[in-house]
């Protein structure tokens, strides 16, 4: 498969008051043509920032690349200029943020905003901008678009909101959309319809999608890959079917195992002890090794390495390594693994 | 798997037990509210400079007059319309004594006679300028306080009782605020000075009969916008008295905004001191304020630029740095807060 | 939007009436005579005086009168400055020159002040932003008439580059009590713009124009700028408050024939009826000016324009 994006060894710091914040610390991964990667992590894992990092919309007075390259069509993106930069968002690479009802601009109507990157990166005129427009809303699927053209963000709800912010991201027909919890802020019923219609329109128009999301519900249902990060790292990365049946790292095994399930048994639902780590003064080693039931010694003094568990899985978790003890995974972890052919508690052959 | 491991030490692999302490040990360690904004403000450079200049000041106000060596009120006729001059300093070519006088740089002091050193010069009538200066500081900076603390506590009290009881309480209440701001201050500022004896308690009374309006608005709109919240409900729903629920859990949210719109009255205060001064309708003579000496100096401009020069420059300090604190404690109690 | 407005009117009637009798009866308990030279008079000149005045009928009968009057725009006549000369005329004679240095402050402070704040925020801490956050605390901390004597002392007197005062010389005569006029609203709106613009250019639907590709200046002017000039006109009000004040004392300052200066003579003769009046005056601007500015903030603001006034 065609590799789209390439983000390799990137670094990037916060320049702050207290001190340098290593939001991201040394992220690889490569993105494929018309693929969905989920990328999962909680709240201050890095996740957010790398989507933002490709495109560049990180404060230029405290963001700093420290490290490594983001290749997109032969460039490498941290080191354009902002005048190229400018060419390539929203026509190569489009986004979707987290919040619809904050994402529009309050005094401008929402035709103005749709048509405002056709009119910037395509040569259009107006009024053909203006019918491209129409048909995006119609094809995000709002009724009468020729009407709602002149309206302005706060007479529309904000699912129609996210549409609208949608239609504005698929204008150009961008290889790469970039969603950054694109559902979190809205309704489970038109989370949903929102997550219908991007896996309809990646059909129609044949995009990557990065999906950044701390939902694993979401996960299952949109992504092909998923890229675990904590810390500022990616812990694991496969397809989904790897990720959510044959888990490896201990963070993702508690990812899962506090993910509620209609099957859950216990009344109650297992949670992380403790807290993400302070990026200001990372911990040496495995960062998750400090919530970590399974943290051996070597994870308090060393880095682990990526293991490579399928061509497409891996993970960076000392307890890969052939000296490391067996552990046995948390027991709703090893339910999964039970129906994933390849994994230790593989249980389908035997019947 | 094809990876190379290097060679790891014996025991790498043994089992640590999991210690929950350490895991939540990586939190910070958490700064109370006040803390933080104590932290924030002492990095603003103009806020910590602004308390350590208004400190001065205020320690001017209260020494000046003693250490000089001069009456505020006392009148030596022959000493009149001196430029400044100070010692040490006056070596320097400026607070050297040196006036115009006929259109030539003459010293003064000289000229008159005079051995004593005036420091800010002295007026029309041969007051120490110094002394008067002070002096003035003081009355304005009481009037200023005097006034910012009533419309404290009026607009606090007002604006409490409004914003947590509500309903017809609040209607009947904003409805009578309305009016009253719809009133341009100006205007019931003079109107009062007019009709009391003019004096220091009259500026008082004429600047905080509508000026509490301001704060009773911004507390009423924070009471209402926290009673609301959860944590206040919760407190309610455990059974906390309506006093408790004042005191302990609306009180300290809505201190932030109180303190920061004090800072706010006060050079509001000063100013309007001095322009009432300014227009006639101040202190009387021989009471000083710095507006009454800014009008004083005024009428002197020509001949004699210190006599305003002065008091104009410490109104202004003063002014500034309120405002600079003001800024300061806004940022570090609030930064989202606008009103 | 119109039962809101109706509303205000409502209020600002009422605010009216109340001011109106307000002053009134403030000016019937002032110590003294309302004629000044009462103490050189005989009482029964004293009484002829008073009676052609109108001044002997009873209090509720004068307060009517007055009241009936105010509606047409009477403001009754000048009993100490200009013996018998009718208030509403002195008032609108003097409209022009105060009408001009205001309105010349207020339009320069404030496209001086949205510039500086929008330069300041777009380049943040840059030290073009130190500059003019310097200006604008100065332009808020020093009282118009200490500038204004400044302007006067500096500009006119020293480099004589404008009139000292009076307003003889047209235009010249008004720059500099313009530029006095102008530091407030200049301060202010430098402030409130730089805040407002702050704000805004971290606002989630910047990040999405960026993300579109717009470039710097795109940002700034088609998606910042307006939404943190909306809000300045929440300011207007206070800003004209300032000028009001300001117009007393730079008035005075610089001879100008203007109802700010006329005020505080008449304060200094104790013309009650001419204090009344343009008392009644000024509140009736300044109201004007709060209903406007409210009203404007619904019509410019699509979001309150279309859901139908403020709740």
């Amino acid at each position: 498969m065609e590799k789209i994006l390439q983000i390799k060894d990137l670094e990037l710091s916060f320049n702050t008051f207290a001190g340098e914040v290593k939001a991201i610390r040394g992220v690889n991964f490569d993105l494929y043509k018309g693929e969905t990667l989920a990328i999962v992590g909680e709240s201050g894992s890095g996740k957010s920032v790398t989507s933002k990092s490709i495109m560049r919309l990180l404060p230029e007075s405290s963001a700093e690349f420290k490290n490594g390259e983001i290749l997109f069509g032969g460039r490498d993106l941290t080191k354009l200029s902002d005048k190229e930069m400018q060419k390539i968002r929203g026509k190569e690479i489009s986004m979707i943020f987290q919040d619809p009802m904050t994402s529009l601009n309050p005094t401008m109507p929402i035709g103005r905003q749709i048509t405002e990157p056709l009119l910037k990166h395509q040569k259009i005129s107006k009024p053909e901008a203006r019918k491209v427009a129409i048909d995006l809303l119609r094809l995000v699927g709002m009724p009468k678009p020729e009407l709602r053209m002149k309206q302005y963000p706060h007479q529309f709800s904000g699912g129609q909101r996210q549409r609208i912010v949608i239609a504005i991201s698929l204008a150009c027909n961008p290889q790469i959309l970039i969603a950054d919890e694109p559902t979190t802020a809205l309704d489970v019923t038109i989370q949903a319809q929102i997550l219908e219609l991007m896996k309809d329109l990646q059909r129609k128009i044949d995009t990557s999608i990065i999906f950044i999301t701390h939902d694993l519900g979401v996960v299952a249902n949109v992504a092909d890959r998923v890229a675990v990060m904590y810390g500022g790292k990616i812990v694991e990365i496969g397809t989904v079917d790897e990720i959510f049946y044959n888990p490896q790292h201990p963070y993702t095994w508690g990812l899962l195992s506090s993910m509620p399930s209609l099957d859950t048994e216990d009344a109650k639902l297992y949670t992380i002890p403790g807290t993400p780590p302070d990026l200001l003064e990372p911990p040496k080693g495995d960062a998750f090794a400090l919530r970590s039931e399974y943290a051996m010694k070597i994870d308090m003094e060393m880095d682990p390495p990526f293991f490579e568990i399928s061509d497409t899985h891996k993970a960076a978790t000392w307890l890969l390594h052939p000296d490391a003890p067996k552990v046995e995974p948390p027991l709703s972890v090893i339910e999964r693994m039970k129906k994933f052919p390849g994994s230790r508690y593989y249980e389908g052959s035997k019947n | 798997m094809s990876q190379n491991y290097e060679k790891l030490p014996q025991g790498s692999f043994d089992r640590i037990p999991k210690d929950t302490k350490q895991a939540e040990r990586i939190s910070k360690p958490s700064v109370s509210f006040w803390q933080d904004a104590w932290r924030r403000l002492k990095k603003n450079k103009g806020a910590i400079f602004s308390i350590i200049l208004f400190g001065l000041i205020v320690i001017m106000a209260l020494l000046g007059p003693v250490i000089s060596p001069y009456e505020p009120n006392d009148q030596t006729i022959t000493h009149a319309n001196l430029p400044p001059k100070i010692p040490v300093i006056e070596n320097l070519g400026i607070f050297n004594g040196v006036g115009e006088l006929g259109g030539q740089e003459v010293d003064l002091y000289e000229l008159k006679n005079v051995d004593q050193n005036y420091w800010f010069g002295t007026d029309g009538l041969g007051r120490d300028m110094f002394s008067r200066v002070w002096q003035g500081t003081q009355v304005s900076l009481f009037i200023a306080f005097a006034a910012a603390l009533i419309d404290m506590v009026i607009g606090v009290v007002y604006g409490g009782i409004s914003g947590y009881f509500g309903g017809r309480v609040d209607d009947i209440m904003q409805r009578i605020v309305e009016i009253l701001s719809g009133i341009p201050n100006l205007v019931v500022v003079i109107l009062f000075i007019m009709i009391m004896d003019p004096g220091i308690l009259a500026i008082i009374i004429a600047l905080t009969i509508t000026g509490w309006t301001g704060m009773s608005r911004v507390v009423r709109g924070q009471v209402l916008k926290y009673k609301n919240q959860e944590f206040v409900l919760a407190a309610r729903t455990l059974g906390a008295s309506d006093n408790r629920i004042i005191w302990k859990h609306l009180m300290p949210n809505v201190l932030g905004v109180i303190i920061i719109n004090t800072m706010f009255t006060i050079p509001g205060a000063i100013f309007f001191e001095a322009f009432l001064s300014f227009i006639g309708l101040g202190l009387q003579a021989p009471d000083a304020s710095l507006g009454t000496l800014i009008n004083d100096g005024y009428k002197l401009i020509q001949y004699q630029p210190h006599i305003l020069a002065i008091p104009a420059f410490v109104l202004s300090l003063i002014m500034i740095s309120f405002n600079l604190i003001g800024d300061g404690l806004r940022d570090a109690l609030d930064p989202k807060m606008k009103d | 939007m119109a039962r809101y407005i109706g509303k205000r009117m409502f209020y600002m009637l009422i605010t009216l009436i109340l001011i109106a009798t307000f002053t009134f009866f403030l000016m019937k308990i002032l110590p003294g005579s309302p004629i000044a030279s009462a103490d050189r008079l005989s009482p029964e000149q004293r009484a002829i005086v008073e009676a052609s005045y109108g001044l002997d009928r009873p209090l509720p009968v004068q307060y009517f009168d007055y009241m009936f009057g105010l509606v047409q725009g009477d403001l009754g006549v000048s009993i100490n400055q200009f013996k018998g000369a009718p208030v509403t005329d002195i008032i609108l004679n003097r409209i022009g020159p105060s009408a001009q240095i205001g309105f010349q402050g207020m339009l320069f402070g404030t496209i001086l002040g949205i510039l500086f704040g929008m330069v300041a925020a777009v380049k943040q801490n840059s030290w073009i932003d130190y500059a003019s956050t310097t200006v604008a605390i100065i332009g808020i901390s020093i009282p118009s008439f200490v500038f204004a004597s400044l302007l006067q002392y500096w500009l006119a007197v020293e480099w004589q580059l404008f009139p000292v005062a009076f307003w003889k010389e047209g235009f010249m005569s008004s720059v500099l009590p313009s530029l006095a006029l102008a530091m407030f609203p200049l301060a202010t709106a430098a402030r409130f713009i730089r805040s407002e613009m702050i704000e805004v250019l971290g606002s989630d639907y910047i990040t999405l124009a960026k993300a579109k590709g717009a470039s710097g200046s795109e940002i700034a002017f088609k998606h910042a700028f307006r939404n943190a000039l909306i809000p300045l006109i929440t300011v207007l009000g206070p800003m004209a408050v300032s000028i009001l004040t300001g117009s007393l004392v730079v008035e005075q300052i610089f001879a100008i024939p203007g109802i700010g200066e006329q005020f505080v003579t008449s304060i200094m003769v104790q013309d009650f009826s001419i204090i009344m009046g343009t008392t009644i005056f000024f509140s009736v601007f300044l109201i004007l000016v709060i209903l406007i500015v409210d009203v404007l903030y619904g019509v410019i603001d699509p979001r309150i324009r279309l859901s139908g006034g403020k709740s």
